[in-house]
C-alpha cells in the first residue's frame, strides 16, 4: 500500500495546508529568522569578528592551551600551602556567606509567605525587597565591600551574604507557601496556637526543602566566590587573576584544574549530606 | 526478638518507651556531633575569612587606634554609600538628573552593547550546548567515549566562571566585546548543554526506534525522533539563560571584555562616585525589563504549547 510519488503529489495539491504551514505562520517564521540572522550579522560586524582576528586569537589560544600539559606542579611546600590556603579561603567565603545570609534570611522569609503573613502591603514590600537585593550583582557588592573592608575574603563573605538574603528570602517564602494546609489545621483543631501551628504544622514540611535550597546555594556560591577573587576579594580567584596578569599560563591551568576539583568535592560532599539527611526524613513519612 | 523472648516480655508500651529513649539518645548524639563539626568549621572559616583581623583607624582628633575590622569598616561602608548617592533637589530636578547621567550617550551605547553581547553569547551558547547535548546524554550517545569526552567538555566549560574565560579570551582575542561574547558563550554552552542533556535523557525513545526502523541514521533519529520532543523545554531554558547572560555581560567589562562593566571600573578608579549609582540604576532597570519581558514570552510559549496547535 505504499503510495506512489504521483499519488503523494496529488494529495499535496488537494490539501496543501496538511503538508505546510499557513502563509501567516510561514511569514512569521521567516520574519523571526530574518530578524535573528540580521541581528546576529550586525553583531558580528559591530564586534569586529574578522576572520583574521579569529585566526590570530585561535593561534594564541592554542599556545595558551598547550601550557596545560604537562600540568605545572609547585616545588616547595610553602607554595603548595599558599595554594591550599587560597582554595580554603574560597570555600570559607562561600560557607560563611551562605550561613550569614541564612541567619538573616530565615526569619525574614516568613514575612514573604502568603500563608503566614496575611498583611498584604507588608508581604509585598518584603517580596520587592528580596527582588531588589537579588538585583545587586554579587560582584558589584564585592566591589563596594572592598572599599569599606579592604582587599581580602571578608569583602567577599559580606557580598555573598547580602545577595543570599534576597535569594534565600525568595526561595524560602516560596517553600513556605507550597506547604499543605492539613497539618496546620490539625494542630489548630487540637488546640494549638498560631505559633505552634507554624512550628509543628509548617516547619516539618519545609525543613527538607530549605536544606536542599541551602546546599544548592552553597554549591553555587563556591563557584561565585571564585569570581569574587578576581576583583580582589581574596581566595583562589585572586591568585588566578594574579597569575593570568603575569602570564604564567602553566600555573593558571593547574589552578583551574584545582578549582574544578574543589567544585567536584564540594558538590560530592553536599550530595552526601543531602541524601543522608533528606533521605532519612523521607523514610520517616 | 529471640533475646527478648527469654526474659520477661515487656508490655508494648514499655517496649515503645525503651525504643523511643534509644532513638532519642541517638538523635541527640547525631545533633551534637553535627553541631560541633559545624561550629568548628564555622570558626575555622571565620578565621580564614579575616573576621578576627584588627586594623588601624584614624580617630577624629587624628590619633590612630586598633580596632576589629568589622566595626572599623562599617562606618566606611556608610560613607561610601552616601558618596554614591546623587545630589538631587526638587526645584532643580532636571539639571540635577542631567548631571547625574552626564555620560548618558556613552552609557546608552554600552548598554546596547551589553544586551547584544548577551544575545550573541546566548545564541552561540545555545548552538554549542544543543549540539553537545546529544552526545552527552546517556541514551543518545553513539558510544561510551563520545559520551565521556562531551560530558567532561561541558563540565569544564561550566565550572570555570565566565569571568575567568573572559580573562583568558581578552589575552587571546584582545580587549573588546568579542572576548566577552566568546567567554559568556562558552560558559553558556556548558551550562545549557547539561540542562539540555538532562531533558534528552527523559524523552520517549519510541519515536527514535521508529525512525531507526524506517532506516534512519543516528542524525535522522536525533533530528526526527528527539528534537521535536525537547524543543519546548529548550526554548524555556534558553530564555532563562538570556536573563542570566544579561547580568553576566553587564559585569564582564570589568576585565575588559566589553559592555557596561568597564565604566564601573573607570568610575571606581576615577572616584566618580555618583556614576556608580547611575550605572547601577541603569543595569537594575535593564535587568528588570528583560526579566519581565522574557517571563511574559515564556508564559506565552508555554501557553501556545498547551493550547490548540496553530
Amino acid at each position: 500500500m505504499t503510495p506512489t510519488n504521483a499519488q503523494i503529489k496529488d494529495w499535496m495539491e488537494k490539501q496543501p495546508l496538511a503538508f505546510r504551514d499557513t502563509p501567516a505562520v510561514r511569514a512569521r517564521k521567516i520574519g523571526l529568522w530574518a530578524l535573528f540572522i540580521g541581528l546576529f550579522a550586525w553583531c558580528l560586524y559591530d564586534f569586529n569578528f574578522s576572520p583574521e582576528r579569529i585566526w590570530v586569537g585561535l593561534q594564541r589560544l592554542g599556545t595558551v592551551i598547550s601550557f596545560m600539559f604537562p600540568p605545572y606542579l609547585w616545588e616547595t611546600w610553602p607554595e603548595w600551602l599558599e595554594v591550599f590556603t587560597a582554595l580554603g579561603e574560597t570555600v570559607a567565603m562561600a560557607f560563611l556567606g551562605t550561613v550569614l545570609g541564612l541567619i538573616i534570611a530565615f526569619p525574614v522569609s516568613f514575612l514573604g509567605a502568603k500563608n503566614i503573613n496575611r498583611i498584604f502591603w507588608l508581604r509585598h514590600s518584603a517580596r520587592r525587597g528580596y527582588d531588589i537585593i537579588r538585583a545587586f550583582e554579587t560582584l558589584i557588592l564585592a566591589l563596594i565591600f572592598i572599599r569599606a573592608f579592604g582587599l581580602g575574603p571578608l569583602a567577599g563573605i559580606l557580598a555573598i551574604a547580602v545577595s543570599e538574603i534576597g535569594t534565600f528570602g525568595k526561595l524560602f517564602s516560596e517553600a513556605l507557601e507550597n506547604t499543605s494546609k492539613r497539618p496546620v489545621e490539625g494542630v489548630v483543631a487540637s488546640g494549638g496556637s498560631r505559633f505552634q501551628s507554624i512550628l509543628y504544622g509548617i516547619m516539618p514540611q519545609v525543613l527538607p526543602v530549605h536544606l536542599s535550597i541551602i546546599l544548592y546555594n552553597f554549591e553555587s556560591n563556591v563557584r561565585s566566590s571564585t569570581i569574587l577573587g578576581i576583583v580582589g576579594a581574596g581566595g583562589i580567584g585572586f591568585m588566578l587573576s594574579d597569575r593570568i596578569a603575569g602570564l604564567f599560563w602553566d600555573q593558571v591551568w593547574t589552578i583551574i584544574l584545582l578549582i574544578i576539583a574543589m567544585v567536584y568535592i564540594v558538590d560530592y560532599l553536599s550530595g552526601l549530606i543531602r541524601t543522608r539527611v533528606i533521605g532519612k526524613w523521607e523514610g520517616a513519612h | 526478638m529471640t533475646a527478648a523472648a527469654d526474659v520477661t516480655p515487656l508490655r508494648p508500651i514499655d517496649q515503645f518507651e525503651v525504643d523511643y529513649a534509644f532513638h532519642k539518645r541517638r538523635a541527640k548524639l547525631g545533633w551534637l556531633i553535627a553541631s560541633v563539626l559545624f561550629f568548628a568549621f564555622f570558626a575555622f572559616s571565620a578565621w580564614l575569612g579575616d573576621f578576627f583581623k584588627v586594623t588601624q583607624v584614624t580617630n577624629v582628633d587624628g590619633s590612630r587606634e586598633w580596632r576589629w575590622i568589622i566595626p572599623a569598616g562599617l562606618p566606611r561602608l556608610g560613607e561610601f554609600i552616601e558618596k554614591t548617592l546623587p545630589d538631587l533637589h526638587w526645584d532643580s530636578l532636571g539639571s540635577d538628573l542631567a548631571e547625574w547621567f552626564w555620560r548618558w550617550k556613552v552609557w546608552l551605547n554600552l548598554l546596547i552593547e551589553t544586551v547584544l553581547i548577551a544575545f550573541m553569547a546566548t545564541a552561540l551558547g545555545v548552538f554549542g550546548g544543543f549540539v553537545m547535548s546529544f552526545p552527552a546524554s546517556r541514551n543518545l550517545a553513539p558510544n561510551k567515549w563520545v559520551l565521556w569526552f562531551s560530558r567532561r567538555y561541558l563540565e569544564i566549560a561550566r565550572t570555570v566562571p565566565e569571568l575567568v574565560w573572559a580573562l583568558i579570551f581578552v589575552f587571546c582575542f584582545s580587549v573588546g566585546p568579542m572576548a566577552g561574547v566568546l567567554a559568556i558563550g562558552l560558559h553558556t554552552a556548558g551550562a545549557l548543554g547539561k540542562l539540555y542533556s538532562e531533558v534528552n535523557e527523559n524523552i520517549d525513545m519510541r519515536p527514535l526506534e521508529g525512525v531507526k526502523a524506517a532506516g534512519g541514521t543516528w542524525f535522522d533519529q536525533i533530528r526526527y525522533g528527539a528534537v521535536p520532543q525537547v524543543l519546548p523545554n529548550i526554548i524555556s531554558y534558553t530564555l532563562l539563560r538570556f536573563e542570566i547572560n544579561v547580568r553576566a555581560s553587564s559585569i564582564i567589562g570589568y576585565v575588559g571584555a566589553g559592555g557596561l562593566g568597564q565604566e564601573f571600573r573607570e568610575a571606581l578608579s576615577l572616584q566618580e562616585y555618583t556614576d556608580l549609582s547611575a550605572l547601577f540604576l541603569i543595569i537594575f532597570v535593564t535587568v528588570m525589563v528583560i526579566d519581565y519581558g522574557s517571563e511574559k514570552l515564556r508564559h506565552r510559549i508555554i501557553g501556545l504549547e498547551r493550547g490548540p496547535a496553530t
